[in-house]
């Protein structure tokens, strides 16, 4: 369980954000300390991925992201997309060198993390031929490769069976602190998470500990309006 | 026939072009035989700089404009017409692409032996090639249009009441977008047939140049720049046929030969007709062995050595043009300049872009002396222009993560991997136009196809020159079907290739 002690990670008050000039939230207050693992819920449209882009710009430096789309670059490899979670901490001149010959230590260290995602042996495939949920796995390793400490996640197993979504949030889990993702699947997030957030027209209707909550209690946000 | 070889990927096929150009580099004559290069850039910069407006003669202005209106008036007319049976008939897609495999230039040399120098060589230079190249893309602009409209029409509707309704509305826009461009490209075109005696702003940019009056010089530049930027204010709806009607009227009087009857009759019976069969018996043997011995030293000793330089400079020019235009696009792209650099860069780009080729390489010799240097950073400033233009539009529409890099690590691991197809087509597209071109410099000097035609019709040889213009129309051809077959294995034939092409979309 979360100490009470423990730091604010992300802190949002009365947080609001339009699309178009139409409101998608509206006054939204939530915080989130270090080693929470939160699950955004609620129908889509409800406000998720608005929010979600609202916590990754304010502590941009602390966070890896997996965007909902994966938003690989299809001609470059597997080894490449993941490679990039670390662009940023590298001297340009290794990145324009790893992308003609990557170094042997990095391979590896890439290797490792595609093996914790289930695809050890698709390191020097093109991202572009791989299938969709093999992509959005590339995706979920190059935010495990980034390594920051609050891994933020839109939909990060949306394409995956129940089991190998298990096993995705499991290992998200084992490798950074705080854990913030917007999940549909109720299953995997009462049984991942330990706080549920549900947002319904911009505002937050839930919030609560997974283990206070059960399926049936969160039916009622899911059904149709 | 199901072919063994695996795809070559963008890698491969970028080092092979690569490699080609840095072995075409070994051979190309680069020699700087000027003594002063730098001393006459600056004076030429100096004249742009201080330029005397004065000085500019205003017919030739006149003339360039009406020249443009009327050759792509007329072109784009013919090509429409073209454009409706170019998907069904191979003998109208043959004959396009013979008229725009032959460059303005070319065209204008022959048909000044028939019309000297008078107002329709220059119409038809630029009418003939044009109509050839709005024919084929009016035809894929048509292929393309989403025709949903077309198919929910009740039975029965007449052909012209489906096009009027449910195929003009589709494609006009488009339509009229690249005419616009076409229409840039014909005032180029008409600056450019100046250079060869027709009396457009080449002729005195020519003479200026030649005699070192670089104030005159530089004022017809900027003049020239203004047609162009200014573009979209004279060119409307309103205006089209009011230039069209001011055009003809505008028309400089003919130079001496009044009669074109006669002399289109000898140009086409006698002058091009190769000289052994001219009054020959043709079921004599003894004529084609004539004809033979008559073509074979044209084969080897020009067209051979001809294409060959012809080739390596279209292919160092391509690979110099690849990597300018990798250089210069973040120049207009919005994530790698601020809002200061961007308007900035777009400017630089529209201006080289805007200055015609041959001009450049004109300038270059001038100042470089008669090698391939001049010819190489003519092609590959303007085709780089060019491509980074469109590459900067293609990295701003392009949907980047919230997380994504910046500066050179976005450069390289998101922009350029992302948009590399879309860049090998633009290259692979503008292979065939650098080629046209490179043949065509050879009237400037460098031993390129050009330089041959040149000399025959200065010879008045006009039967070799014709052979050689059609082995220079084929080369083009074949380097086209090589482009084309690429881009299709490459899986990039289907993204836009056309300068005039909509804003890209994000995806």
């Amino acid at each position: 369980m979360v100490p009470d002690g423990s730091r604010a990670e992300i802190v949002l008050e009365n947080a609001a954000a339009s699309y178009g000039g139409h409101p998608v939230l509206l006054g939204l207050d939530l915080t989130v300390r270090a080693g929470e693992r939160v699950a955004l819920m609620g129908r889509s449209g409800a406000g998720k991925s608005t929010l979600i882009g609202l916590i990754q710009a304010q502590a941009p430096d602390r966070v890896a992201l997996v965007p909902q789309a994966a938003a690989l670059v299809r001609t470059l490899s597997v080894f490449h997309n993941v490679y990039m979670g670390r662009l940023d901490r590298r001297s340009t001149l290794h990145n324009l060198r790893t992308l003609v010959r990557p170094a042997q230590a990095d391979i590896d260290v890439v290797q490792k993390i595609l093996d914790r995602v289930g695809l050890a042996e698709k390191l020097w495939a093109k991202a572009g031929a791989l299938s969709g949920g093999q992509q959005q796995r590339v995706s979920v390793a190059r935010a495990l490769y980034n390594g920051r400490p609050i891994l933020v996640g839109d939909e990060p197993v949306s394409a995956l069976d129940r089991q190998q979504g298990a096993r995705i949030l499991a290992e998200m889990a084992g490798s950074h602190q705080t854990l913030i993702l917007a999940l549909h699947d109720v299953t995997l997030a009462l049984a991942h998470t330990d706080r549920i957030v549900v947002l319904e027209a911009g505002r937050i209707v839930l919030d609560a500990p997974a283990q206070s909550l059960d399926p049936a209690r969160l039916r009622p946000y899911y059904e149709a309006a | 026939m199901q072919l063994a070889l695996p795809r070559p990927g963008y890698a491969a096929v970028s080092r092979w072009f690569l490699a080609a150009a840095l072995a075409g580099l070994l051979v190309a004559d680069l020699h700087v035989t000027t003594l002063h290069p730098w001393a006459d850039l600056a004076r030429l910069l100096d004249g742009l700089v201080r330029p005397d407006f004065l000085s500019v003669e205003g017919w030739s202005v006149v003339y360039t404009v009406a020249f443009a209106v009327l050759g792509v008036g007329l072109g784009a007319g013919t090509g429409l017409l073209l454009a409706i049976p170019f998907a069904r008939s191979r003998t109208v897609r043959l004959a396009c692409a013979g008229f725009r495999a032959v460059h303005e230039l070319f065209w204008a040399l022959l048909l000044m032996q028939v019309f000297g120098l008078s107002a329709a060589t220059g119409v038809l230079a630029i009418a003939l090639p044009y109509a050839g190249i709005c024919a084929k893309v009016y035809a894929e602009i048509l292929e393309e249009a989403d025709l949903a409209a077309l198919r929910v029409l009740p039975v029965g509707t007449g052909a012209v009441s489906a096009f009027l309704y449910a195929r003009l509305p589709e494609v006009a826009g488009r339509m009229r977008d690249y005419t616009l461009y076409r229409l840039e490209c014909g005032l180029r075109s008409s600056l450019v047939l100046g250079f060869i005696g027709l009396p457009t702003m080449g002729f005195y940019l020519e003479s200026a140049f030649r005699q070192g009056r670089y104030a005159e010089a530089g004022a017809l530049l900027l003049v020239f720049y203004g047609l162009i930027g200014t573009r979209r204010l004279w060119i409307r709806g309103w205006t089209v046929p009011l230039l069209l009607i001011a055009a003809p009227l505008a028309l400089p009087p003919a130079i001496g030969n009044a009669a074109v009857g006669p002399s289109l009759a000898r140009f086409l019976g006698h002058d091009i007709v190769p000289a052994p069969l001219r009054g020959a018996a043709l079921a004599d043997p003894e004529t084609w062995a004539r004809l033979w011995a008559w073509l074979r030293p044209i084969l080897t000793d020009q067209i051979l050595p001809g294409t060959i330089q012809t080739l390596i400079l279209a292919q160092i020019a391509l690979a110099a043009t690849a990597l300018g235009g990798l250089v210069l696009f973040p120049l207009t792209a919005r994530r790698f300049t601020g809002p200061l650099g961007r308007p900035l860069g777009r400017v630089l780009l529209v201006v080289v872009r805007s200055t015609p080729e041959y001009m450049l390489a004109y300038c270059g010799l001038q100042l470089l002396g008669p090698s391939m240097l001049p010819a190489i950073l003519a092609l590959a400033l303007h085709n780089a222009g060019i491509v980074a233009y469109l590459m900067g539009r293609h990295a701003d529409a392009l949907p980047y993560r919230a997380d994504a890099p910046r500066g050179l690590n976005l450069y390289a691991y998101e922009t350029v991997p992302r948009l590399y197809g879309q860049f090998l087509a633009y290259l692979l597209y503008r292979w065939e136009l650098i080629l046209r071109e490179s043949a065509i410099f050879g009237i400037l000097g460098v031993t390129t196809l050009g330089f041959y035609v040149d000399a025959a019709i200065s010879e008045l040889r006009l039967d070799v020159a014709l052979v050689l213009i059609a082995a220079t129309a084929l080369v083009t051809v074949a380097v086209d079907a090589l482009s084309r077959g690429l881009r299709r294995s490459l899986r990039i034939d289907t993204l836009p290739t056309r300068l005039s092409g909509p804003a890209p979309v994000a995806g």
